[in-house]
């Protein structure tokens, strides 16, 4: 069907309101992080900056000055925390998922894992900080790695589960038939056939992980535990007067899974769909 | 048939997880609904604890700050939700047009929800900010507004502000659920309908609204549990300010344990927004059950 010039003028317009909505602020975050600060105290704003100043990305990766040594200790935690629960959770999700695709677990009991992450975090918080607290393990990152292991376990199986469910069977039955184990089989047979999968899989935990402030923020307090989110939260309540450092921090964290998000965006769309949907 | 070895592998297989998910879901769950029954505070030193059955229950039912904090929540959760649903659609029907940079589109729509949730607040709040933030001088620079405006520092508009931060971050997954329905949306039986006389607007809601209806109402079910127990966005945009505007239930919780130290009272409260969410999640499983009953018939 041919378009009349109304409609397309229409379809454009839309698109590009769509491109500026959803670039604007982005735009903007990163502008800021480069603008003089002067420029950003302007009334009206100056939306061309100046002249361009990167140091507020030179002190942020340095370890010298306050700045640098909160962003970068809080980089180093957020990747241990994330890249650790990851890990674990698909170390425990894969057996799991084998149990719930090929061993006829209950579906229900599939549900009842996925029930427990859309629980409100405020209902496990208080018990959960009582415990870590009389074990002297707040303020750890072992101790976010364990509950983010919780966090994320649910979906990972989940998502191995409905990947394992497409793989040939008779490849597994005939290690069964040559008298392999379940454990080897998973391992031999299993693993090297789901490997995309499980790429998949890791990529978007350690997306939510990254994500994640609420427990963050009340098991850690200081530099040796605390994650990026936590660190944004405090630059964005404390006394850091140029919004530009604000920026830059924002900046900096929204590049990993940025980056991510583009480079694997078939993955991570059809992951978030088939995720969304089909629960 | 499963033999007895098979069955019994199958629990050994599933049992670090479910060891795991007991420990950091399943008990804390059953020692936040103990503690609502007794009048636990947070304390440096053991303090005597006392079983006082429903009395927590019956303050906070009778108390209006947390009803207002429920009725705020539900604010948020049904005009969030709302507008993610309405414009997750329009930018998914837009998306399934074809015109030139709509990969690129596609490709864009998916950084809001690769920003971390906290980079969102602050992003939003340096915009919002009352006298150097974005909004108030493009609006005041197009003649929009007059004077500048606290946007999340008024309680008349706090709320809104903070459902505008959450829609840009949440729509991406709505309009990609939409559009990956639409793209199996069968082109005759729309041509089918063009030749009968209908209208565009007629043809989307008598047949594409349909046929997608079922995967858009899962994930607004979706974002409705997690749009329920928001925190995050409150917490670093407004703190839950000003004057309560923006206190939602999680929030209040939160501050009942980790302000007033009340750990009986506020366990009384996590427990009646868990029945809230509990409700919601049963409701979730139903219609996804209906979702892949019908996907496969």
């Amino acid at each position: 069907m041919r378009r009349s010039l109304v409609q397309s003028i229409l379809l454009y317009g839309c698109a590009l309101l769509l491109a500026a909505f959803t670039a604007g602020p982005l735009l903007w975050l990163a502008v800021m992080s480069i603008s003089a600060p002067t420029d950003l105290t302007e009334v009206p704003l100056r939306w061309i900056p100046s002249q361009l100043d990167f140091s507020r990305y030179a002190a942020l990766l340095s370890l010298d000055g306050g700045n640098g040594e909160r962003f970068l200790s809080a980089l180093r935690n957020s990747i241990l925390t994330a890249g650790g629960a990851t890990a674990a959770a698909l170390l425990l999700a894969i057996p799991a998922a084998y149990a719930f695709s090929r061993r006829q677990a209950s579906m229900v009991l599939l549900f009842a894992f996925l029930a427990t992450i859309m629980m409100p975090p405020i209902t496990y918080v208080l018990p959960l900080y009582s415990t870590f607290s009389s074990l002297g393990l707040l303020n750890h990152t072992v101790t976010l790695i364990i509950v983010y292991t919780a966090m994320l376990l649910p979906f990972a199986t989940w998502l191995m589960k409905a990947n394992i469910d497409v793989l040939p069977v008779e490849v597994e039955q005939a290690a069964f038939m040559e008298g392999a184990g379940t454990a080897y089989t998973i391992r031999q047979v299993v693993l090297p056939l789901a490997l995309p999968a499980i790429a998949a899989t890791a990529m978007l935990s350690f997306l939510v992980a990254w994500d994640e402030f609420f427990y963050a923020l009340i098991f850690t307090n200081d530099l040796s535990a605390k994650t990026l989110p936590v660190a944004i939260a405090d630059f964005s309540a404390g006394r850091v007067t140029d919004y530009g450092v604000i920026a830059s921090v924002g900046v900096l964290a929204t590049l990993p899974p940025a980056i991510l998000a583009i480079a694997f965006q078939k993955f991570i769309v059809s992951g978030l769909v088939a995720g969304s949907v089909k629960g | 048939m499963l033999g007895r070895r098979q069955k019994r592998e199958k629990w050994i297989l599933l049992a670090p997880a479910l060891a795991v998910l007991a420990l950091i879901t399943l008990i804390p769950l059953a020692n936040t609904l103990w503690l609502s029954f007794t009048d636990t505070r947070i304390s440096a030193l053991p303090e005597p604890v006392h079983f006082i059955g429903l009395e927590n229950y019956v303050y906070a039912l009778t108390d209006p700050d947390f009803q207002e904090a429920l009725f705020r929540t539900l604010y948020f959760t049904i005009v969030s939700v709302g507008l993610e649903g309405v414009l997750g659609v329009a930018v998914a029907v837009l998306l399934n047009q074809e015109f030139r940079g709509r990969t690129l589109l596609r490709a864009l729509i998916i950084l809001p929800w690769a920003v971390p949730t906290i980079v969102n607040a602050v992003a939003w709040r340096l915009i919002y900010h009352p006298d150097y933030g974005a909004l108030n001088s493009l609006l005041f620079q197009l003649g929009i507004i007059s004077d500048y405006r606290s946007w999340i520092g008024d309680p008349a508009t706090a709320m809104n502000m903070v459902i505008l931060a959450d829609v840009w971050k949440n729509f991406p997954l709505v309009a990609y659920v939409a559009l990956a329905a639409l793209q199996t949306v069968p082109e005759d039986l729309s041509k089918a309908a063009a030749i009968e006389g209908a209208g565009p607007w007629k043809r989307f809601c008598s047949i594409t609204l349909p046929w997608i209806a079922g995967p858009l109402m899962v994930v607004m079910v979706l974002r409705t549990i997690e749009a329920f127990r928001v925190f995050d966005i409150i917490y670093v945009m407004t703190g839950g300010g000003p004057a309560d505007s923006t206190k939602t239930a999680s929030f209040y919780v939160y501050q009942e344990y980790f302000n007033y130290l009340r750990s009986g009272s506020g366990a009384s409260y996590a427990v009646l927004v868990a029945g809230i969410s509990a409700v919601l999640i049963v409701f979730y499983y139903s219609v996804t059950k209906r979702q892949t009953a019908g996907g496969a018939a």
